[in-house]
């Protein structure tokens, strides 16, 4: 199996190197029959990894420990869920994993996107072609999941229990998914700026394919702040380690690029600012992993150290210099075709708003290489970790935050004073309500009263929209205010469901100013022996310590520990955290003792219990209590984002076909000036 | 097979009874907080030293918070030690600082002690100060004068276009103050694509 999992990866190397010659030979020369063969190659490619992969899982199912990847992260009494799982725990079967869907991804490409645009195609599929062949040429020289070992061990090593996680299924594939799906859009503004096509074409091509990586990406990020929540056992979800930062910097470029597009769309500008956000989504989706593959930061995320980061490092270099090289060569053909005619327009209030977002990814980036540049400059090693991120994106974060209020309140091209007075009244008298109730509640805090009073703003928009978007419709047509509704998301997706994605957004801001009132409590309790923790939203919990069960489960021993919860006096249930100790089939100990955390969740309040261990080697145990306000928001703020971004991609509704016609659109211009604000 | 299994039910309802009463009746009493019965396999858990007071005073919290744990975990002391109950560093960085405060040392007194002794990258943020106030305000500044150009340039480009418009609104081609009926049309068009 691992022979034919070898060859599998020689023939894909050899297949994306031909299909990515063939297709910039084929479409220099202008030789049709060349470029004939570029989509085959792609699904030559394809099938070529799928077999790979298929032996891969074969060897992983199958128990085939002479494979030393096998070796390392399975063992015989692995539940199935996360042997097949272990595909993407290391640093081979990641790269394998990626290297496929990769391919999977550039055949669909050639397959679903429309002959409009048949002249990209050549181009596209050379790219992709050269993107896998890089993945490929990594594992056969640098990380081979094929690599056999001297001898056959009796039982595998295990995976690290933390990775033991129905999350483990789901987070990681959704986030290689995210970082993955980047390299189509990348193909397409290299193919536009190659085949000299640099009108919208380039754009309507490959939009669904940037909400779709968009979208895996949010999913992936929300994923893993969830399973750091339930697993790690800290209380938090987000701590600002460098790979956590890898994952949010292409999001925050593809964010700005989703808006900046719309510009590009409506009034042909920033035609190179977005071919560079796109080029520079890829290359920060390429940095995320050379960072989480290289060791060259310290993270908890990191794989093993190995050569692998060199052949990233040197890919990143490659790719940033050819592609920005190529740009600068087409830099005279991206001249804007209208010039902004004013300050106060949605035009410039989005320039603003990607300020805003490549801003805080600059900052991030920033931040995350500090250690590296206080090293090189200072000779003097730092560490810059939550305190530092708070307190320089937490400003920059607010900011934006307005600017996801503001955008949408004003019209394309310019604004009157009556329209900037019409429009945001409302949405700024909901800001203040927000503030003005919540300080008549006592809170002080000042970050958390602007996140709040600015999430009330950003609502009072989104809900102004919604609301006239409604009454137009019951006016023209007659219709109820549900199907009024209903009838204008289905028929304005792209601009409806991008507000709801707004309310996704504002909902994990919301949340994460509950962070600011968590409390956290360390306590020691005989069994029968109560506690008592009050949160900020001013209930009391009576915690009663039941005692330790322990016994043998699946693949560990287990020891549970058990508290009656009793929130203000009534009986709230019961709440176990454990200590698991995993074992080898042999019954061996594997991996150092883990924790599996104890929630109870509402919407005010997650009670968050860890079992930190036994007193002298007795039932008296003592607890981690965490009272974490409002942290369910965030799970609904991603479901909301999540829904809002399938109703932007899901196909018709209102198709934008040219330019032309969106201009004639402008937004609210037209409605605003029929009314006569002299907008 | 029947009255087996109506058997072995009727023991499972009965020690399910059992174990919901001793959850009940152990939730009522605080028994003498030294009688704890002895694990089966003690050597399965970590063992932890019980709870104090000053593990939970909040100065104590917030130094441990400002403070990295050395075991390489990337954390700081007081989210490694109530987080990762192996780490043998953690709880030993506790205990200094619990001593240095005991010693009556102030918040900024232990941090200093803590810097001298480790170094700078304890900290698990640089003191703005020296080259690390590139760190702190390199992003800012750069947002702030990206923002400022492009607000200068946005401003220029208005004038100028205010200007053109007025330039181009010659007697010749007077602006109509009531739009035309090939005008309604268009917008009416317009309107309904908005709002269909």
């Amino acid at each position: 199996m691992t022979l034919l999992g070898q060859f599998s990866l020689w023939l894909a190397l050899f297949t994306a190197l031909w299909g990515a010659g063939v297709a910039f030979a084929g479409r220099w020369k202008d030789r049709p029959d060349l470029t004939a063969t570029v989509t085959r190659s792609t699904y030559g490619l394809c099938a070529a990894l799928l077999v790979a992969a298929l032996c891969l899982w074969k060897g992983l199912i199958s128990h085939d420990f002479n494979i030393e990847y096998v070796a390392q992260y399975t063992s015989r009494n692995l539940p199935d869920s996360y042997v097949f799982a272990a595909f993407w725990a290391g640093q081979k079967g990641s790269l394998l994993f990626w290297a496929t869907i990769l391919s999977i991804f550039g055949a669909i490409a050639q397959t679903v996107t429309s002959r409009r645009h048949e002249a990209l195609l050549p181009y596209v599929a050379g790219v992709t072609n050269v993107v896998v062949a890089f993945f490929v040429l990594t594992m056969l020289f640098s990380a081979n999941p094929f690599e056999r070992l001297a001898f056959t061990p009796e039982d595998g090593r295990g995976l690290n229990p933390q990775l033991q996680n129905p999350g483990m299924t789901i987070h990681p594939p959704m986030l290689y998914l995210g970082y993955i799906s980047i390299t189509i859009p990348f193909a397409f503004a290299i193919a536009s700026l190659l085949s000299k096509r640099l009108d919208t074409g380039w754009i309507h091509a490959m939009r669904k394919w940037t909400i779709l990586s968009w979208l895996f990406l949010s999913a992936g990020i929300t994923l893993g702040m969830w399973w750091a929540y339930v697993e790690l056992g800290w209380g938090g979800y987000w701590a600002w380690d460098p790979v956590e930062n890898a994952s949010l910097l292409p999001w925050l470029t593809m964010t700005a690029f989703l808006h900046s597009v719309m510009i590009q769309e409506k009034r042909g500008m920033l035609k190179r600012w977005n071919v560079g956000l796109v080029v520079a989504s890829f290359l920060l989706s390429i940095f995320g992993t050379f960072i989480t593959r290289s060791g060259v930061i310290a993270s908890v995320h990191s794989f093993t150290q190995s050569s692998v980061g060199y052949f990233f490092l040197g890919f990143l270099l490659v790719a940033g210099i050819l592609s920005f090289a190529l740009l600068y060569a087409r830099w005279p053909l991206l001249e804007p075709e209208a010039r902004l005619e004013s300050m106060a327009s949605r035009e410039a209030a989005f320039l603003f708003n990607n300020l805003a977002f490549v801003g805080i990814a600059f900052s991030v980036l920033w931040g995350t290489l500090f250690p590296i540049i206080s090293e090189a400059v200072r000779g003097t090693k730092i560490t810059v970790g939550p305190p530092f991120f708070n307190r320089v994106n937490v400003p920059l974060g607010l900011f934006l935050v307005a600017l996801t209020g503001i955008g949408p309140l004003i019209a394309w091209r310019k604004a009157s004073t009556e329209n900037l007075r019409r429009q945001f009244i409302a949405p700024v008298v909901t800001g203040l309500i927000v503030l003005t109730v919540l300080l008549a509640a006592g809170i002080r805090n000042g970050w958390a009263l602007t996140a709040w009073a600015l999430a009330g703003f950003v609502v009072g928009t989104v809900g102004q929209e919604f609301w006239r978007g409604v009454r137009a419709r019951h006016r023209m047509h007659g219709e109820s205010a549900f199907v009024a509704l209903s009838h204008l998301i289905s028929r304005n997706r792209r601009r409806y469901g991008g507000y709801i994605v707004h309310l996704g957004i504002i909902t994990y801001i919301v949340a994460f100013a509950g962070n600011a009132f968590k409390i956290t409590r360390e306590i020691t309790l005989s069994p029968g022996e109560s506690a008592e923790i009050r949160s900020p939203f001013g209930h009391v919990y009576q915690l009663t310590h039941l005692g330790v069960s322990q016994y043998p489960q699946l693949n560990r021993f287990v020891s549970a520990a058990s508290l009656a919860v009793k929130k203000d006096g009534r009986s709230a249930g019961r709440i176990t955290s454990e200590k698991r100790q995993h074992r080898d089939s042999f019954g061996r100990n594997t991996f150092e003792p883990s924790t599996e955390v104890g929630i109870r969740s509402n919407l005010q309040e997650d009670l968050y219990v860890v079992y930190a261990g036994s007193v002298e080697g007795t039932e008296r145990a003592t607890y981690a209590i965490t009272v974490n306000p409002l942290v369910m928001w965030v799970w609904i703020g991603g479901g909301i984002l999540i829904f809002g971004g399938l109703i932007t991609m899901w196909p018709g509704g209102q198709a934008i076909t040219s330019r032309r016609h969106s201009e004639v659109q402008a937004g609210y211009q037209a409605p605003l000036a029929g009314v006569g604000t002299g907008a | 097979m029947m009255r087996r299994d109506l058997l072995r039910r009727a023991a499972l309802g009965a020690t399910a009874i059992a174990c919901g009463l001793r959850s009940a009746t152990a939730q009522t009493p605080a028994p003498d907080s030294t009688a704890a019965d002895p694990l089966f396999r003690p050597d399965l858990v970590q063992q932890r030293a019980a709870a104090t007071a000053s593990d939970n005073d909040p100065v104590v919290k917030d130094l441990e918070h400002r403070l990295k744990c050395t075991c390489g975990c990337n954390l700081d002391i007081y989210t490694c030690r109530t987080t990762d109950f192996t780490c043998a560093y953690s709880p030993a960085l506790h205990k200094e600082v619990l001593e240095l405060r005991a010693a009556g040392r102030g918040p900024e007194d232990v941090v200093a002690a803590f810097v001298s002794k480790y170094g700078e990258q304890i900290l698990m943020a640089p003191p703005p100060r020296g080259f690390n106030l590139a760190g702190y305000l390199v992003p800012g500044a750069a947002v702030a004068l990206a923002g400022t150009a492009l607000a200068v340039v946005l401003v220029r480009r208005s004038r100028r276009m205010t200007f053109v418009a007025a330039a181009a609104s010659t007697p010749e081609a007077p602006v109509s103050a009531s739009p035309s009926a090939e005008d309604r049309e268009r917008l009416r068009r317009a309107l309904s694509r908005v709002q269909d």
